[in-house]
């Protein structure tokens, strides 16, 4: 039985959301090696306006390549929480930029602040987009770690593997702290391939 | 043989019916002259020739000679040449335009190829109308002069082709006329042995369309008018700017190096391989 | 999980404009010259890396009237050569297009589309080209136009572009649209795959005895390349056998008649398409580039939900796939032509409707993807 699982990553340009999608999907369809289609969506501006990218992963071939019903959603500012909360399923997970955004639309939220811990921790603000890909592959049923880290570190740039890496372990740390919340288990099938 | 009889075989086509498209007393046929003179002694082989030329009376040129032509849109010769050359840097690309051709509708095209400096020789044939439409005038119609498109009177300030291909970075620029047809053959003869973008402007008539309309008088007279109004190069450096008023020179403009493109581009293969370290 | 393996097997996720740049150069493209434009401009950036690695070369024109110049000059001197560009730089092509169809130069012009007329919408898809690139250049002609809807496509067709363009000495346009361009795909490519790859016939008589523009069976004359010895004359006018400008009835007529030949006795070589469940189907859905997609899973849940769904995916644009769109009106009740513009390919399906099949549009301009549930709400209102 085919499945179908859709992710969408949104911001506003400049947060490296659309690096963010290509890096899973890499890491999802190459080294995870699943099907996957990735898409994005912006606007002029390299900096600020808004951004997203997504990310449909199946073990057959897709047919429709944008997200649909939303599996799991990544919020990185307050307006694109409030635009996409209403297009996840009811299982649905939500990670949000705890740093900007600070009206949940629920309370099964998962809360970390990816900017603030790239700012503070790893002195470098740019990195907030892996440590959320860190996160996700602590909190995500759909991507092993060792698959998000070989996907970094296959498309950053050279000399910057180090803050990369610690960038996801802040991720991964910071899921394992963040509140837990209760959702239905997910399909099967993406527990046996991930093992 | 006589010499012209062995060019005429050399480098005609004998399988295009002539006659040719032009009036009797067009200046073509004189730049044509000189074309293969020059070609001739550059010693080039005829396939190794590549003749590209745009639209108007002159587009009609590289139809009537035996190298490899081509005859393209308007104003667009130079975009071909230039594809041709980066393709096959082996062949002589050689580009016939008219004024409009070149410095209107090709304008764009004809800075940017002298900017980027590449291996094409650009003769153009400047008779200061549209021919072949019926003589309107183009951007090099001097101003106050008449055309079928500003009867009244021209109102527009005209180019200087040659100023304008030295300013865009042309490493060689000649200008002559079709009354000094020796001169013409060696500056293309120059022009063909320089490596980078050359021009050749060529001051000619149009007997049948400007001059008509402007009362110039016949092909002769109006080639006797270039006689007139044409100093060289080395005369113009000892007269005063008063002497020069409604004079042009002629001669060779500009001869200057610079880096070719295909030189360049060599070079960013060696890099791209790293063959060679940037 | 053997993560070394599986990068061996050479699986990449590219995007539809790099896997286009993957076919191309497949197919042996050594000759890009381009302007930069949204969406398309990554097949310039790559190959401006990648040719001069390869002993080819990329150019950056002034303009894109001057890319498609550059691009048939080096295709005359012997080079498999592409441009790309998106609507208002296709718009500028289409002068020299003509050119290169009335000269029968060998050619490839990706247009990644997007929203229009004019500025339009540079991020955003459209399919509204559909119509330009059959009827873009002035003056009665032929023309092929490929459309992919996957990124395993775009590789495909950009080698199926460069054959046809070869093989029919026609210039070939390749119709991404933006969805397409920029979504990425995992794409299997294996060097040593047995890809077919075609070239131009050079001609095999001496010089003298050619005749470049002949009237052969196959209404494809054997192409000499310039510097190759063969001096002959390439004229955008209207020429007779030999090349030289006519004006003279009784050549024109063949002349124009064989460009139309060339491609219409080929027709079934270049139309490339694809039925899913058309069979039974009461309702087809007939659907290209990125909306094949939305239709193929509109026509899942549509079975789900026990509506008998077929498409027919439409990888050839132009020359128009009748055939096949034929047999569909025949065997369905209904078809339906989701398109990203205002109906294109629909006013060509209905023109070649014979019976009294119903013909049913959705029609979607607002620079967005139409999707499945669009496709299912149309067909609940028309069933």
């Amino acid at each position: 039985m085919s499945y179908r699982y859709d992710i969408r990553l949104s911001g506003s340009g400049g947060q490296g959301l659309i690096l963010m999608g290509i890096i899973l999907a890499e890491a999802i369809g190459i080294y995870d090696g699943k099907c996957v289609a990735q898409t994005q969506s912006y606007g002029p501006e390299a900096r600020g306006g808004s951004s997203k990218a997504e990310v449909v992963v199946s073990n057959a071939e897709i047919d429709y390549p944008k997200a649909l019903k939303l599996d799991l959603l990544l919020a990185m500012n307050q307006k694109s929480c409030d635009d996409y909360y209403m297009d996840l399923k009811p299982d649905g997970i939500l990670i949000v930029d705890s740093t900007f955004v600070k009206q949940l639309p629920t309370q099964r939220a998962y809360q970390i602040p990816f900017t603030r811990i790239a700012r503070e921790k790893l002195k470098r603000e740019m990195v907030a987009n892996i440590v959320a890909l860190g996160a996700i592959s602590k909190l995500a049923p759909i991507v092993s770690s060792k698959a998000i880290e070989a996907a970094v570190l296959a498309r950053v740039p050279k000399g910057t593997e180090k803050l990369n890496r610690d960038a996801l372990k802040a991720g991964v740390m910071a899921a394992k702290k963040v509140k837990k919340v209760s959702f239905p288990s997910a399909p099967a099938e993406f527990e046996d391939e991930d093992t | 043989m006589a010499e012209i009889t062995r060019l005429i075989h050399e480098y005609l086509r004998h399988d295009k019916k002539f006659p040719h498209v032009w009036c009797p007393g067009c200046g073509i046929g004189i730049m044509l002259g000189a074309l293969i003179r020059a070609i001739d002694k550059t010693g080039y082989s005829k396939d190794d020739i590549v003749l590209v030329s745009g639209i108007g009376c002159t587009g009609r040129l590289p139809v009537y000679v035996d190298f490899n032509t081509l005859h393209t849109t308007h104003g667009r010769a130079l975009t071909f040449a230039t594809g041709i050359k980066l393709a096959k840097p082996r062949l002589k690309v050689i580009v016939i335009m008219g004024d409009g051709d070149a410095v209107a509708i090709g304008g764009n095209h004809f800075i940017h190829a002298a900017r980027r400096n590449i291996d094409l020789t650009a003769i153009i044939v400047n008779n200061s109308v549209y021919g072949m439409t019926g003589g309107q005038y183009s951007p090099t119609t001097p101003y106050g002069m008449k055309s079928t498109t500003t009867i009244y009177s021209n109102v527009e300030h005209s180019f200087n082709i040659s100023e304008l291909a030295v300013t865009a970075g042309a490493v060689f620029v000649g200008r002559g006329t079709v009354f000094h047809a020796k001169l013409l053959e060696s500056l293309m003869e120059k022009a063909f042995a320089k490596v980078g973008f050359s021009v050749v402007e060529i001051i000619s008539h149009c007997h049948t369309q400007f001059g008509r309309l402007n009362r110039m008088g016949t092909a002769v007279e109006m080639m006797q008018w270039q006689r007139d109004h044409a100093v060289t190069v080395e005369k113009a450096a000892q007269m005063k700017p008063e002497e020069l008023k409604d004079k042009f020179k002629i001669g060779v403009l500009v001869d200057r190096e610079l880096p070719a493109y295909q030189d360049g581009y060599d070079k960013v293969r060696r890099w791209a391989k790293g063959s060679e370290k940037r | 999980m053997n993560l070394r393996k599986k990068v061996r097997k050479k699986e990449l996720l590219l995007q539809g404009n790099e896997a286009a740049v993957e076919g191309a150069l497949r197919a042996g493209c050594s000759f890009f010259a381009g302007y930069p434009i949204t969406p398309a401009t990554e097949i310039s950036e790559i190959l401006s890396v990648r040719l001069p690695q390869l002993d080819g070369t990329f150019i950056q024109m002034e303009d894109e009237i001057a890319s498609l110049g550059a691009v048939i000059g080096a295709s005359l001197a012997g080079a498999k050569a592409m441009t790309a560009t998106s609507g208002p730089g296709f718009s500028l092509m289409q002068e020299n297009l003509g050119f290169a169809i009335i000269a029968e130069v060998p050619c490839v012009i990706v247009n990644a589309m997007r929203g229009g007329p004019s500025t339009g919408l540079p991020t955003m898809p459209s399919q509204s080209d559909v119509m330009q690139a059959r009827w873009g250049t002035h003056g009665d002609h032929p023309i092929i136009a490929l459309c992919p809807s996957t990124i395993r496509e775009c590789y495909d067709l950009t080698i199926k572009a460069f054959n046809y363009s070869e093989k029919y000495r026609i210039p070939v346009v390749l119709l991404i649209d933006e969805v397409v361009a920029h979504m990425r795909e995992k794409i299997t490519i294996y060097e040593d795959e047995e890809v077919e790859i075609f070239n131009r016939v050079k001609p095999t008589v001496p010089p003298e005895w050619y005749i470049p523009f002949e009237d052969t069976p196959k209404g494809v004359p054997a192409m000499a390349n310039f510097g190759d010895g063969y001096r002959y004359h390439v004229t955008g006018l209207t020429h007779d056998i030999r090349g030289f400008p006519t004006s003279r009835p009784d050549e024109i007529d063949p002349f124009i008649r064989r460009l139309f030949r060339k491609v219409s006795q080929n027709f079934s070589d270049v139309q490339i398409g694809e039925s899913y469940e058309t069979d039974d189907a009461d309702i087809t859905i007939i659907a290209y580039g990125c909306v094949a997609r939305s239709a193929r899973r509109a026509a899942a849940d549509g079975r789900e939900n026990g509506l008998k769904v077929g498409v027919l995916k439409m990888n050839t644009i132009w020359p128009f796939m009748r055939s096949q769109v034929e047999k569909v009106l025949r065997t369905s009740k209904v078809v339906i032509v989701p398109e990203m513009n205002m109906g294109q390919i629909s006013r060509e399906v209905k023109r070649v409707n014979k019976g009294d099949t119903k013909i049913f549009t959705i029609n979607k301009v607002d620079g967005t993807i139409i999707t499945p549930q669009e496709i299912l709400n149309r067909i609940k209102e028309v069933c």
